[in-house]
């Protein structure tokens, strides 16, 4: 059983952001981490604010400038499912795909995929942890098999999307709104690593509502790839989502973005310099896959990871050559 | 234990007035004094329509569609597995797609159409994918089948003929502890001939 809350579900987006700025609110819309979290008391919830009522935050459609609008309601299954965003935005459509189970997709929400929990087991678990308070990570000493090897300092958490590191490939925006008015976020600014704070994930703060993402027009190609203990559904163990203008053999311009290997959908700067105005060959991929996990420093457990996600970029790039 | 206790205070104070006896059908609107009194106690009336069945009754917000479902309308063919959300046991169709019913708030499924497996049946008939898991002995213990059925039915009406990496795909939020899914698969590749 669940403890106790109260349960309010707003008709419009001005009462949503109302009541998400009281005391003790939180936002439900799929549900599926949040229910979790306050199961395994994670956080508490004095009431709940859902937003199933929200019709207008939910579905895709093209944008004036020929992007697409994603509404943050909208569930990973219509994503995965949906004509233009196969079409035009591959790695997008294989990040929602490859999240979670079938049941899961067709609740779970696009904008809830970005907001979500880590998936720590310290964190899930019985330990008052950095992240919920405490004054340790208990994963530095502890069983770190399924931590970050880039991007870890005082927590070691690894960003748990497989959607996010698709839409930084991809560029995308999301629109943060408040009751004071809403501003437009390149997601490259929205994730919020640890030497940041070991608090929260995002930059949404108590009352911000994600209602939106948007994606500029499409441009070359896209894809993304995820490595996983259980074949039938787990988070990745790492993965990368690549998105690349490729032209007549040669890289015009690429963003190489890995998950499960960081707290935030970590950006492989370097790799993606190296492979700007090469042509896309052996040695340039070799290089690439190398350069992807510069600075990485691995834990007691998960130094696989380096070699896993050095595989998986130069896969990856090879499919795109 | 507290919460336990405050619990069962609450089930019977609603049998106390009436409305939450087991599997009863309200139509109408609910009693206006018992609602004023019960909201007090953290209680709200939601609305759900399961099997084509209207049902009006008084939940605690924290209750899942899973607990009203067994609990409250003694719907007990959606069986309580994980309890969060990796199992599947507790499958069942909302609006016709397959979710984990032990991740769904009551109060989340007013308005949808909610099936179980209980709804599958025509009479005392099977319906087809009931029938292809029979056929092709698609369970040992038993204990995952009714979620099983139901992550099949709602593959099924999305894709009516689907291939054997879809069915793969398709099942992938179901466990089956007792190893049965070379069967389960084939019991779905059935259920889509015999839904021809």
């Amino acid at each position: 059983m669940l403890p106790t809350f109260t349960y309010v579900r707003p008709k419009s987006v001005t009462e949503a952001l109302e009541l998400g700025a009281t005391e003790g609110a939180v936002l439900h819309a799929g549900g599926t981490d949040l229910l979790g979290c306050l199961r395994d008391g994670v956080f508490r919830a004095g009431k709940v604010v859902s937003l199933s009522a929200l019709g207008e935050l939910r579905g895709v459609a093209r944008t004036s400038d020929g992007g697409l609008r994603i509404g943050a309601l909208t569930t990973l299954s219509e994503i995965a499912e949906h004509a233009t965003v196969r079409g035009q935005y591959l790695a997008l459509a294989q990040g929602a795909a490859a999240a979670a189970s079938p049941q899961l997709r067709n609740q779970g929400t696009i904008g809830g995929n970005l907001c979500q929990r880590p998936r720590c087991w310290y964190f899930r678990g019985d330990f008052h942890c950095l992240r919920k308070g405490g004054d340790r990570c208990y994963a530095v000493n502890g069983d770190n098999r399924y931590h970050c090897i880039l991007g870890g300092t005082a927590c070691y958490i690894v960003h748990p999307s497989d959607t996010a590191p698709a839409l930084v490939a991809l560029g995308a925006q999301v629109r943060v709104a408040s009751r004071s008015g809403s501003r437009l976020v390149p997601i490259d600014e929205f994730f919020v690593p640890p030497a940041r704070s070991v608090q929260r994930e995002n930059v949404l703060r108590p009352g911000d509502l994600l209602t939106e993402i948007l994606l500029p027009p499409a441009s070359g190609r896209s894809v993304y790839r995820k490595v996983r203990a259980r074949g039938s559904w787990d988070f990745a163990l790492a993965g990368v989502a690549v998105a690349a203008t490729v032209t007549e053999g040669r890289v015009e311009q690429a963003r190489v973005v890995l998950s499960g290997v960081a707290p935030i959908p970590w950006r492989a700067a370097e790799a993606e310099a190296l492979l700007t105005g090469r042509q896309l060959d052996a040695d340039t991929i070799g290089r690439a896959a190398e350069a992807s996990v510069a600075g990485a420093q691995p834990l007691a457990h998960n130094g696989y990871k380096i070699h896993l996600v050095r595989g998986l970029v130069a896969e990856t790039l090879e499919a795109l050559a | 234990m507290t919460d336990d206790r405050k619990y069962l205070s609450r089930r019977a104070f609603l049998e106390s007035v009436g409305v939450g006896a087991a599997g009863a059908t309200l139509a109408g609107v609910a009693p206006r004094a018992a609602t004023a009194a019960v909201q007090e106690e953290g209680l709200t009336w939601v609305a759900l329509r399961v099997n084509g069945r209207s049902h009006q009754l008084l939940v605690e917000p924290r209750w899942t569609l899973l607990d009203v479902l067994r609990e409250r309308l003694e719907l007990t063919g959606t069986k309580l597995g994980c309890g969060r959300g990796e199992c599947g046991a507790c499958t069942v169709l909302v609006d016709g797609t397959p979710r984990y019913a032990c991740l769904v708030l009551a109060v989340e499924a007013e308005g949808r159409e909610v099936t179980t497996v209980e709804g599958l049946m025509r009479g005392e008939e099977m319906g087809t994918v009931q029938t292809a898991f029979v056929e092709e002995d698609a369970f040992q213990c038993g204990y995952c089948t009714p979620g099983q059925v139901m992550a099949a039915e709602g593959l099924l009406r999305r894709l009516p003929h689907p291939g054997p990496e879809a069915i793969r795909e398709g099942m992938s939020g179901n466990l089956c502890r007792c190893g049965a899914y070379k069967h389960i698969f084939e019991a779905v590749r059935r259920a889509a001939e015999l839904r021809g």
